[in-house]
């Protein structure tokens, strides 16, 4: 009599995390979900994210983007997530709306930058400021957003939960926080 | 600012104070008393504002709130004379746009400038209810010039340099008419004797609501809402004193019928608001007459005196022993929003016109509190008829469910616009074949917050159970692009918010955002399908989630146009991808001109990389 056939593990989903113009705030929350990080490395593997150190993006299911754009170097990232990514997630106010960082807008990038330096560096490894930080969602389709500031771990949860069993992400109302 | 540290000048003061004194310092008339005394003034300083809330015991931040919130008040110079160009879509597609560009080359100004010398300032505002003889444009907040064309614009040019004062430049200019194309009962105006109205006011009350029950008249505003119910629920409600208003706040583009109501048949319309303070048992009276409406004012004011004169209104009016009512009327100043009952109640009451939670509904607890009757002026023009000629005979127009006639106001591309009254249930193809549009493709009916009618559903017919309408009926044909009158429509509701509620305020904008994406494809990005189902968000957001009708009904013409003319938003939405509607190598010019850099990474393509 035959042995079963040993059931394949079912494969892992691939996620990729960055915070652009963020303070990582987003990326602690999720580090909130505590002891069911041990579960969720079970079912995840983590492509480029703070939590890896790998500095490039791979092919992935999902990408968590933390952080509106600031500068061109968050515009190339953001690209390329979206390149490899095929979900693309909004995390938090900053990526939504510009957030905090924003706040700066109305004011002229370059005239501040040359009352704080003086003389400002032309070295080209600095990535130059956008005029107005941008929401994410004005230079890439983005797939879905979790709001707040930061979004609690439950809603992250919740999300990577939802995008692991192949639903559309729905939030529960109590976990959609503004603040 | 130094005009705002000033105190307030002698002669400013002076003007106010008579203004005030004429409305014996009522907090309540602050919408009337900042329109007549910026009628003197021409704008209201801040200093102007602070006095009048110290003379009116209000605080300063409630009176500025009231001038900021109404287009027609203005907190920073304006010229001396102040033009408005109707910016309606029918002005635009008899060529507004040219000749506003004429005008200001001719005066060397740009719209919403000063001239240097501040001598005018030319802006648009929206509708001015003169489709049919547009393009339109207002004067001064006071006077409307009609049927402007090149030869007008560039004589209007020669007066305003020449400084001839408005009341010398040709009457002709000012010359407003009826424009009947079709009459039936109201506008034949058979009822307006108005000797006949103290044997009809003799009735008892419950004799006048059974009878406004048994005509089955619904309201004329565009809700349709039963008359009798609301009259019978105002009735009911308890309180010692009651209001009717009339709602003239007539700002729905393309609709001008209460115009001519009132202008030719205002008898009947005080008779209808008589008849409505006999049957609900009011005291107090309002006309609430719409900013663009100003000309009209002196006509209805001597229509008033005369019916005091013969004892119509006043104490113990048409001779009814404790029947006292009289009437008020009160201008609007440029407020869309306020033709919604609840915010038409609050700038009665001198207050922004934001709309208010319901219920209470204004039966329950309306202007100051008491149980309101507010109507539209052919509501109760149609009410001055059912009153002397019986229920039955007007339930006996129409159809079983929509009663009675209903004037619609033609305008667009036809051959004979104007107003053209019906009984409700004429379909839309016998209005336009009688005002000649054999090539009409679309009928926006009821305006912007109708519904945009294409030629295959033109056999329906304009009754409460079909196609329900509020009297507007603009015609587009196949020359026109809907996509841009969608998109046209979406710049008046965002105009028009009232700011109060996100969804309509942030909302009404995002949706203009994303036409004029659709439009002009900014940058070097332009539209995909992602853009369309976007809009259908926006759609769905605004429909449920606005504080009231106005956002709520701020995507009609959008949601209409992409079901009945997808293709023009298809073939503006070609890209296969998302792509950005920024600029965004510009978005680095500034940190570029700082460190001179002009290398590689100092610039960023817009395009999203395929």
């Amino acid at each position: 009599m035959n042995a079963p056939p040993i059931p394949e593990a079912p494969r892992k989903l691939r996620v990729a995390t960055v915070s652009l113009g963020g303070c990582f705030g987003c990326h602690m929350s999720l580090l909130d979900i505590d002891e069911r990080l041990l579960e969720l490395i079970e079912k995840v593997d983590f492509d480029r994210s703070p939590l890896t150190d790998i500095k490039t993006v791979g092919e992935c299911d999902v990408g968590l983007i933390e952080g509106g754009l600031c500068n061109a170097e968050n515009v190339e990232v953001l690209r390329a997530f979206r390149a490899h990514c095929r979900v693309l997630v909004a995390v938090g106010a900053c990526a939504i709306t510009g957030g905090l960082p924003a706040l700066r807008n109305h004011l002229d990038v370059g005239d501040m930058l040359q009352s704080v330096y003086g003389e400002v560096p032309d070295d080209p490894e600095l990535p130059l400021p956008l005029n107005r930080v941008l929401p994410i969602h004005e230079v890439v389709h983005i797939d879905h957003a979790l709001p707040g500031c930061p979004p609690p771990a439950d809603a992250f949860w919740q999300l990577l939960q939802d995008l692991i069993a192949g639903r559309t992400p729905v939030q529960a109302p109590g976990l959609i926080r503004y603040d | 600012m130094v005009v705002n540290a000033a105190a307030v000048s002698e002669p400013t003061a002076e003007t106010a104070d008579a203004v005030l004194d004429r409305w014996q310092r009522d907090p309540l008339a602050l919408v009337q008393i900042l329109r007549e005394t910026q009628a003197a003034t021409y704008w209201l300083p801040r200093s102007l504002l602070v006095h009048i809330a110290a003379a009116l015991g209000l605080t300063v931040a409630h009176v500025e709130g009231v001038a900021g919130f109404y287009r027609f008040f203005h907190t920073s110079p304006v010229g001396c004379v102040r033009l408005l160009f109707s910016d309606n879509i029918t002005d635009r597609m008899l060529g507004s746009e040219a000749l506003l560009a004429q005008l200001c080359a001719r005066l060397g100004v740009a719209p919403g400038e000063v001239d240097a010398q501040g001598r005018f300032s030319v802006d648009r505002c929206s509708c001015t209810g003169l489709c049919d003889q547009g393009p339109a444009l207002l004067v001064n907040h006071h006077q409307v010039v009609t049927r402007l064309d090149g030869a007008r614009v560039d004589a209007l040019a020669d007066c305003l340099l020449a400084g001839t004062p408005v009341e010398e430049w040709p009457d002709e200019w000012f010359r407003v008419v009826d424009g009947v194309q079709r009459a039936d009962l109201l506008l034949t105006g058979l009822a307006a004797d108005a000797s006949s109205l103290p044997a009809v006011l003799a009735r008892s009350p419950q004799a006048l609501l059974d009878e406004v029950a048994q005509s089955g008249l619904r309201g004329r505003g565009g809700a349709g809402f039963p008359t009798e119910r609301k009259w019978q629920a105002c009735r009911d409600a308890p309180g010692p004193l009651r209001c009717v208003v009339c709602n003239a706040d007539e700002g729905e583009p393309g609709t001008f019928k209460d115009r001519v109501l009132l202008a030719s048949h205002a008898d009947s319309v005080f008779d209808g608001m008589t008849v409505a303070a006999r049957a609900v048992g009011a005291q107090q009276g309002f006309v609430y007459l719409r900013g663009e409406y100003r000309f009209l004012l002196p006509q209805l004011e001597q229509v008033l005196a005369r019916r005091r004169v013969a004892g119509l209104l006043g104490r113990n009016a048409a001779g009814i022993a404790g029947f006292d009512f009289d009437i008020a009327i009160h201008l609007g100043a440029g407020a869309y929003v306020c033709g919604e009952e609840s915010a038409l109640i609050e700038s009665l009451e001198g207050k922004r016109g934001t709309p208010r939670i319901r219920p209470p509904f204004p039966v329950q607890a309306g202007y100051l509190g008491r149980p309101t009757v507010v109507n539209n002026v052919e509501t109760f023009c149609a009410v001055a008829h059912i009153a002397r000629r019986g229920g039955a005979w007007w339930a006996g127009i129409g159809t079983a469910q929509s009663t009675g006639t209903k004037i619609h106001s033609v305008s667009g591309d036809c051959a004979r616009p104007g107003l053209y009254e019906y009984p409700l249930g004429t379909t839309i193809a016998q209005i336009l074949d009688e005002c000649g549009a054999p090539q009409a493709q679309a009928v926006q009916v009821g305006g912007p917050s109708g519904a945009c009618i294409p030629a295959s559903e033109f056999g329906r017919a304009i009754a409460f159970e079909d196609v329900p309408s509020a009297g507007a009926f603009m015609v587009f044909d196949r020359s026109r692009d809907l996509f841009e009158v969608a998109r046209h429509f979406a710049r008046f509701f965002a105009h028009e918010s009232c700011g109060l509620c996100t969804p309509c305020r942030v909302g009404t904008e995002l949706v203009v955002r994303r036409l004029d994406k659709l439009a002009h494809a900014r940058g070097a990005g332009h539209a995909s399908a992602f853009d369309i189902e976007r809009l259908h968000d926006l759609d769905t957001v605004l429909h449920s989630g606005t504080h009231c009708g106005l956002g709520a009904s701020a995507c009609n013409p959008l949601r209409d146009t992409m079901r009945h003319f997808g293709a023009a938003y298809a073939q503006r939405s070609t890209a296969a991808q998302f792509q950005p509607d920024i600029d965004l190598d510009a978005e680095l010019s500034s940190a570029r001109r700082v460190t001179r850099r002009t290398d590689a990474g100092a610039h960023l393509h817009t395009d999203t990389p395929t």
